[in-house]
């Protein structure tokens, strides 16, 4: 029986049309423009200033605090200013920009693709490189990674788990990943092991990429620790909960953290990251990011250095096609739509979907019927219909008994509805406010 | 027959007396003694239940009145300076009038001003619109035009004008009672003291990029050029973080400030139209409502 | 580009599925146990229903247009369902003039009145049928024989049941004078036009199941209801209570527990309450076929629990993720 999670989930169209293609690494753009806030957490600090010479993967802004990360300069050339520039967020920040004059590493980085999988560093030694290298989650959320690696006291991780599910439609990038760099994964897998100090891994894959899965379980067919566990394909089993349900059967309690019930999550991405950090002493400045949309010419993955304007990944994936209606950074579920094509690639960018107009805009809002669907997609057991009307007449207290703070905006309900309700727009709202209430409460 | 109808009128009537007897004794056990002149003061105040004086309701306001004995910070935007002159008499206290206030939109970025860059096709509210980007234009403070100020007004003040796509004020309903300012999520109603006749100067801008982006997205932005503050000969303006603020109380409305903006940010509202220029756009009202561009500004001061 | 790109938070993209595709669903289910009707009826049942759709579309269009003056929308199908279920629930010899009552009860009063479509407490439908029953009850009762040619009328197997049993006549007697269960299955039997075949009705349950519209939760609830609660009472005393496949086939149990309570708008929102909503039912329902003056009883069930709805909405949770507190 393939495991799943057990309450709600969608089957929205998959769409993985670049599913095929290698991942292709693009040239060097001539100027780079990194956000300093890239990850949860505070933004980091520029120790950089206008005019300074850099090289590829030199420190240039450094975490301000225990959950932040350190940023490291995508290419080599010259500081030519730290302004707002535009980042998928939707509103201008804090980012340094930087003339690109060739391709100069920094010295300590091994640049050979051999694989180097011997480690006999301690758990303290990985956790300080991850940390020195500014990773932090690519699966999207960018929560800083040396964070999860050290829990809180009294809480102890039982189980690793990867998440190599990338349940978006049209998002490639992870599965391109793990065909092609299973055995760095894997070997970044044994670090995070090593680092949790744990001696279980569970690389949780959908069954919609069986090539995924064979060659995983190959690289890891003579280690006992690690196994590959194909997922039944449903939206959002790569949500964290969803995933630890189906791979442990527990599910994190409310406003807990997944590391309550034993476990660490990680996106394979974040986790080949972890590998070229610690084995090769490269920072984090470069991602593999999905270019697809029905209307694009050559839907590709492209390896692409952090700053990179997303207009020069359009380009390569064929031009802009006339009829654009969306540019969206990340999936059709939960990604943001940006306005223009000189938004920067930043580390939590996993892709860019092309809607055509036809297929950009939201049917007209008719009234709730009460068909309950929202309530029977909800992955988190919640009541989308009653959060929204809460929402909007501003009836905060009840939007805080429904758990309306559980919500992980997945869109499932605004998938599903038949009347077309904007129910996340309003359950956004929603959580927004009430976590301002809970803040100020605290206080 | 008969006797039935009296055994059972009989037995309702017991029934009835005992359960007033229990009932008045229970009232009488369990009463909470209240301050007789709570309801006083409720019965003055306007009833609207608005929160405009910050709050939970008149009643809670009567009984805030009451407990402190003393009106001072205690203020019905509704009900105005004669509704505190009753309380006060009620409560035997004093009060200080306070200067009327009026709610004023603090953005003219109407859609010829301010060209649209994208389009928003989410739910209508500001308040979403507000938490997932900078808008349709290429100003991220300007007015987003879905009328999360016109939900929130209880009295009908304020509308959304279709031409401009901006929120209007209607000067006579308009309370003060400040629930336009918390539901704007740009921050851009204020509310400023109320001039005789209506009349209002006010930079109707709250950018605060450098003067260049401000005006790349909107033609009618306040550059913080800082000639206003140049111009004004009662030390009313301030120019801070590329952004010009009249301060109502020490304006003397002389329209200087209006007539050098090299951008038009600066509005004046209900002043009769200007004998110089011929070319202004004035209305019937005697509204001047925007500045033409910079040029005839220019023309207009070196005349003066 | 010349065209402007369009920003609008997430998700992107949407489900196939419309309110206008759930209502035709309905109404293709609704088909078979319809088509029967005029087998049996003949050319009254095309007369009640077209009547009965008509005024209900009609009443809805006018109301949205000129009382609530909103922009009438007439298609997404539910007036036609309402109409189509207030034909079903009366005889197929009552007067147009009836019909028309009865729909102006039904859209006016249960749908209009709160606001249109997702706004009702009650099933209007119900609403018109119980108006109807109330203020008509000669016309309501008299029900057409089959295939009758000259208007003669005769009971259904609930009143003739009802009856013998208020006369003091033991079960087993008065069995022989009721229909076969084969004929309640089939649909030989008297009765309002889209109660008698339980077949066609199971036909239509089958689609709707398959196609997703409903879940099993309502109707199976509501049947195995009245089957257990029927069946314990008979097996008390089987001369004074008549065995529960027989109430199960007869009256409108079967067009109750299929099409009616499901309806989505006054039935709860997840499973474990719609169980408890369907077990109200089904309680309801056999009290008043035994103890209550009316034969059948599912109508004011149906009614009662609806109006239940929003307290097993307020205290009935779904299963939170993470556990309920």
């Amino acid at each position: 029986m393939v495991k799943t999670f057990k309450t709600g989930g969608v089957h929205p169209a998959g769409n993985k049309i670049s599913a095929g293609k290698a991942i292709e690494e693009l040239p060097l753009p001539k100027t780079v423009n990194i956000p300093v806030a890239q990850h949860i957490g505070a933004p980091a600090a520029p120790v950089v200033a206008k005019g300074d010479k850099v090289k590829t993967g030199q420190v240039i802004a450094r975490s301000s605090g225990f959950v932040s990360a350190n940023i490291h300069s995508s290419a080599s050339g010259t500081v030519v200013k730290i302004e707002n520039i535009y980042d998928s967020s939707g509103y201008p920040k804090t980012g340094i920009v930087i003339a690109v004059e060739g391709d100069e590493w920094l010295e300590t980085i091994d640049r050979s693709t051999a694989l180097k999988a011997d480690f006999d560093l301690d758990s303290k030694a990985i956790t300080d490189k991850i940390m020195e290298a500014g990773i932090v989650g690519l699966g999207g959320a960018t929560f800083p990674t040396h964070v999860k690696l050290m829990p809180p006291p009294g809480m102890k991780a039982e189980v690793l788990i990867i998440n190599g599910v990338e349940c978006e439609p049209y998002l490639t990038a992870d599965h391109r990943l793990m065909l092609e760099k299973g055995a760095e994964i894997v070997v970044g897998a044994r670090l995070l092991m090593k680092a949790l100090n744990v001696e279980k891994a569970v690389i949780g894959v959908e069954n919609n990429k069986p090539d995924a899965i064979k060659n995983l379980q190959e690289i890891i067919k003579d280690d006992n620790r690690i196994s590959v566990m194909p997922l039944h394909v449903k939206y959002p089993q790569g949500g964290e909960k969803q995933l630890i349900k189906a791979v442990t059967g527990r599910e994190v309690p409310s406003g807990a953290l997944p590391i309550a019930v034993g476990a660490v999550v990680s996106n394979v991405g974040t986790v080949f990251a972890v590998y070229e950090a610690v084995q090769k002493n490269k920072p984090l400045f470069e991602r593999v990011v999905t270019v697809t949309g029905k209307s694009l010419s050559n839907p590709s993955n492209f390896k692409v250095r952090i700053g990179t304007a997303i207009g020069e990944l359009i380009e390569a994936a064929g031009g802009l096609p006339e009829d654009t209606g969306k540019i969206i950074s990340g999936g059709p579920m939960m990604g943001k739509a940006v306005a223009t094509t000189e938004v920067a690639v930043t580390k939590g960018t996993s892709g860019i979907l092309i809607m055509k107009e036809d297929e950009s805009h939201r049917r007209p809002m008719e009234n709730c019927i009460r068909c309950a669907r929202c309530v029977s997609v909800c992955p988190m057991g919640l009541e989308p219909f009653f959060l929204m009307t809460v929402s909007e007449k501003q009836l905060w207290d009840k939007a805080e008994e429904n758990r309306i703070m559980d919500c992980i905006e997945c869109g499932s309900c605004s998938f599903t509805c038949p009347a077309n309700r904007p129910l996340l727009d309003y359950i956004r709202l929603g959580k927004s406010k009430v976590g301002a209430l809970i803040r100020s409460r605290k206080k | 027959m008969s006797l039935t109808i009296i055994y059972t009128i009989v037995t309702l009537c017991a029934i009835g007396t005992f359960a007033a007897v229990i009932l008045y004794f229970v009232a009488q056990k369990f009463k909470v003694y209240e301050d007789p002149r709570i309801d006083k003061v409720e019965s003055a105040l306007p009833g609207a239940n608005c929160g405009g004086c910050g709050h939970a309701g008149c009643r809670a306001f009567a009984e805030d009145c009451v407990k402190k004995n003393d009106l001072a910070g205690l203020f019905c935007p509704v009900g105005g300076n004669d509704c505190m002159a009753r309380v006060a008499g009620i409560l035997g206290l004093e009060v200080v009038a306070q200067a009327p206030k009026v709610a004023v939109v603090r953005c003219n970025g109407t859609c010829e001003h301010r060209p649209r860059v994208n389009k928003f096709d989410g739910a209508s509210s500001c308040a979403i619109a507000s938490s997932l980007y900078s808008g349709e234009s290429g100003c991220q403070y300007g007015c987003l035009g879905m009328g999360d100020c016109v939900e929130a007004c209880k009295f009908d003040a304020i509308h959304i004008n279709p031409e401009t796509g901006l929120p209007e004020v209607d000067d006579e309903k308009c309370v003060a009672c400040g629930a336009c300012v918390s539901a704007c999520p740009k921050n851009l109603i204020e509310l400023r003291k109320k001039a005789p006749k209506d009349r209002k100067i006010y930079v109707s801008c709250r950018n605060t990029d450098k003067g260049g982006i401000a005006r790349k997205a909107c033609t009618v932005a306040c550059i913080g050029c800082g000639k206003c503050q140049k111009e004004c000969n009662f030390d009313a303006i301030t120019i801070a973080s590329n952004l010009a603020f009249i301060d109502a109380d020490k304006c003397k409305l002389c329209r200087k400030c209006v007539a050098v903006c090299p951008t038009g940010a600066i509005l004046e509202f209900n002043f009769p139209p200007r004998k110089i220029k011929s070319e202004e756009p004035a209305d019937i009202a005697g509204k001047v409502t925007s500045k033409p561009a910079a040029p005839e500004n220019k023309t207009n001061s070196s005349e003066n | 580009m010349n065209k402007l790109l369009t920003i609008s938070p997430s998700p992107h993209v949407h489900a196939t599925d419309s309110v206008n595709k759930i209502m035709y669903r309905v109404i293709l289910a609704l088909v078979p146990a319809l088509i029967w009707s005029v087998v049996v009826f003949g050319l009254d049942a095309v007369r009640v229903t077209l009547v009965s759709v008509i005024s209900c579309v009609a009443f809805e269009f006018v109301i949205q247009k000129y009382i609530l003056k909103v922009t009438p929308k007439i298609s997404d199908g539910s007036a036609v369902i309402t109409g189509i279920l207030l034909a079903f629930n009366v005889p197929a010899s009552l007067p147009w003039w009836i019909i028309v009552i009865g729909a102006l009860a039904a859209i006016g009063v249960g749908k209009m009145s709160f606001g249109g479509l997702g706004n009702n407490p009650f099933n209007p439908a119900l609403v018109g049928r119980v108006f109807l029953l109330i203020s008509f009850p000669v016309q309501m009762t008299s029900w057409p024989a089959l295939h009758a040619v000259d208007g003669t009328t005769t009971a259904t197997p609930l009143a003739l049941l009802k009856e013998g049993i208020k006369n003091g006549q033991p079960v087993h007697d008065l069995m022989s004078k009721l229909p076969q269960v084969s004929d309640l299955f089939y649909g030989n039997i008297p009765g309002s036009m889209g109660e008698i075949s339980a077949l066609m009705l199971l036909i239509g349950l089958a689609y709707m199941l398959w196609r997703k519209v409903i879940t099993w939760h309502i109707p199976v609830g509501v049947l195995g209801t009245i089957f257990i609660f029927q069946g314990i009472l008979w097996l008390v005393n089987p001369d004074h209570f008549i065995e529960p496949a027989f109430y199960l086939l007869t009256g409108g149990a079967m067009l109750g527990a299929i099409f009616m309570a499901t309806d989505m708008v006054t039935s709860p929102m997840n499973p474990r309450g719609q169980i408890i909503f369907a077990v109200g039912i089904g309680v309801i329902t056999v009290l008043i076929r035994n103890f209550g003056s009316y034969p059948e009883g599912i109508s004011f069930a149906i009614l009662i629990m609806n109006a239940f709805t929003p307290l097993i909405n307020a205290y009935v949770k779904p299963k939170r993720f993470g556990g309920n507190k």
